[in-house]
């Protein structure tokens, strides 16, 4: 018989991800600081509406792009958070969660053998969904030096004549790293200078501390070249609802519906109804989550610091990204003796990345009790190391 | 800062002022401070615990009074609410807009004993004109928290990217 595979599905690997999670789930009585999603419920009044919803009888397909009302609520949202501007009939697409974003913009803008630069570590999908769409990714390995921010210079070094899309994840997913206006600008002017489109992904955008997001597509000469994506899972706690959206020039975006009429014809029904209530009357659940988030964040950084676990303070998203290099082992084999030896699961920075290496993730979306007897267990670890 | 403390410890005043230091980016002696003050400020009236006296083998009866009174002159309604609100047995007074003027709840071990209250201290008081007791069947959220059983379980995968 033929190989049933194709070259390029063969070539994927596996997500790093996976693999610790089958080690952790024969744990039992582990304790997880390991989700990449909220621990809160999403609010109630958003899962009324879409219970009413199913009540209504709205169980029908909506139109490919999404419902216009939820468009006309995704613009005015994108205006009043962050000054973005966009057209809710050509230039805006509700999708599958942020993932079908990035897939879907990956597959309108590559041509085989275009170059993606992808800074890492990062969220697990750029790079599978650059080489589905036959691109070639170029990772970036970010460094804590620079508080693992993007710099001018690195994407200067790695530009080619071939490269054609920079992928901008912050805040980011795993080192909670943000990038201020000022970062941004720099790399705004290398991309209009060397003709490169942006894949920004803001999924974590209203989860940053003690400042505001900033969307490189606000900046001048950046909305004609980048693609926004953005969602509803982290900021208003509805991963399982899956729906996200992408705006940008509507000449990329209407190509991308196409994609999306095709693969999947509408996000979810009753989702998007939920989603129109949770962008006109969830200002006040962002802000409470946030809020509970950032206590969090400084509970976490400050226990690393007292047991001597050495931490950047991350302002975005909610992870924070210890390093473990004192200690002399990998970040797998750390990450596995912790979970053998006191049964608390995070992620090696590994599974974002081979810069990751030397690097562990810890999710703060637990509550403080919750983090507080992990801390308890991780410090134990620690000692025994230091011993 | 004196709100952001007040956000923090309103679902939760068993927290710790060291936590609360952290939590909030304040020093500790500055947290300790301004809760001191506004517990003398009449901000911060009291730290009780939110029971679910339901699960608890002991008999507990709560009713919800609706009173109509006079309003003395020179006084508003404040003397006579205050006539009320010392009863020990009395939980909660309100003053209301609406049909009626106070809303007063009160605990008792029984029936019996509640309308005991009512026809012996309550319904007696000079300016009361009316009153309507309603018991309470059954207590599902007090304070903002859901009076349910137990802790709900994590139901999220241990590892997500």
């Amino acid at each position: 018989m033929r190989n049933p595979l194709s070259k390029t599905i063969e070539e994927i690997k596996p997500s790093g991800i996976r693999k610790f999670f089958d080690i952790v789930s024969e744990m039992k009585d582990a304790i997880s600081l390991g989700v990449g999603e909220p621990d809160f419920d999403t609010p109630w009044h958003i899962r009324e509406e879409g219970i009413y919803s199913l009540e209504k009888g709205r169980t029908f397909y909506t139109s490919n792009a999404g419902l216009k009302e939820l468009k006309i609520e995704i613009c005015r949202y994108l205006k009043r958070r962050f000054d973005l501007e966009y057209n809710y009939e050509d230039e805006t697409l509700v999708t599958v969660g942020g993932s079908e974003a990035i897939d879907a913009a990956m597959r309108v803008m590559i041509d085989p053998g275009d170059e993606v630069l992808i800074p890492e570590p990062c969220y697990v999908s750029y790079l599978p969904c650059v080489q589905l769409a036959y691109g070639v990714p170029v990772g970036i390995p970010l460094q804590e030096k620079n508080q693992f921010k993007l710099t001018k210079q690195e994407v200067l070094d790695n530009i080619t004549e071939k490269t054609k899309i920079l992928v901008l994840p912050f805040p980011n997913n795993p080192t909670g790293a943000v990038m201020t206006k000022e970062d941004l600008q720099e790399i705004a002017e290398v991309c209009v200078e060397k003709d490169i489109f942006v894949l920004s992904d803001e999924i974590y955008a209203e989860l940053t501390y003690g400042q505001r997001h900033t969307s490189i597509a606000s900046l001048p000469g950046m909305r004609e070249r980048t693609i926004v994506i953005n969602g509803f899972s982290k900021s208003y706690a509805m991963t399982g609802w899956r729906l996200g959206y992408a705006t940008g020039p509507s000449e990329i975006i209407k190509q991308m519906i196409k994609v999306h009429q095709f693969a999947i014809m509408c996000a979810p029904t009753t989702s998007q109804y939920a989603a129109i209530e949770a962008l006109r009357n969830g200002d006040a659940d962002v802000e409470r989550m946030s809020t509970a988030y950032d206590q969090r964040r400084r509970f976490l950084v400050e226990s690393f610091k007292r047991m001597g676990l050495e931490c950047f303070e991350p302002f975005g998203a909610f992870y924070v990204f210890p390093s473990i290099q004192k200690f002399g082992m990998s970040s797998e084999e750390f990450a596995t003796r912790l979970l053998q030896e006191q049964k608390v699961a995070v992620v090696p920075g590994t599974a974002f990345g081979d810069s990751g290496e030397g690097f562990l993730r810890i999710s703060y979306a637990y509550s403080i009790d919750n983090l507080k007897i992990a801390l308890v267990r991780i410090e134990e670890f620690i000692k025994t190391l230091e011993k | 800062m004196k709100e952001k403390i007040l956000n923090a410890i309103a679902k939760n005043s068993k927290i710790s002022k060291e936590d609360l230091a952290i939590m909030l980016g304040y020093d500790e002696i500055r947290i300790e401070q301004e809760i001191k003050e506004m517990e003398e400020e009449g901000i911060i009236c009291g730290y009780p615990t939110l029971i679910n006296w339901d699960n608890v083998n002991c008999e507990k009866v709560t009713a919800l009074i609706e009173v109509k009174v006079t309003p003395q002159r020179g006084q508003g309604f404040e003397k006579i609410a205050e006539r009320i609100y010392k009863f020990d047995e009395v939980e909660t007074v309100y003053l209301m807009s609406g049909g009626f003027d106070l809303t007063v709840m009160i605990v008792g071990k029984n029936m019996q004993e509640i309308s005991n209250f009512v026809w012996n201290k309550l319904a007696p008081l000079e300016s009361v004109t009316s009153t309507a007791t309603y018991f309470v069947l059954k207590k599902y959220k007090e304070h903002g928290l859901a009076l349910v059983n137990g802790v709900s379980e994590d139901e999220r995968m241990l590892i997500t990217p």
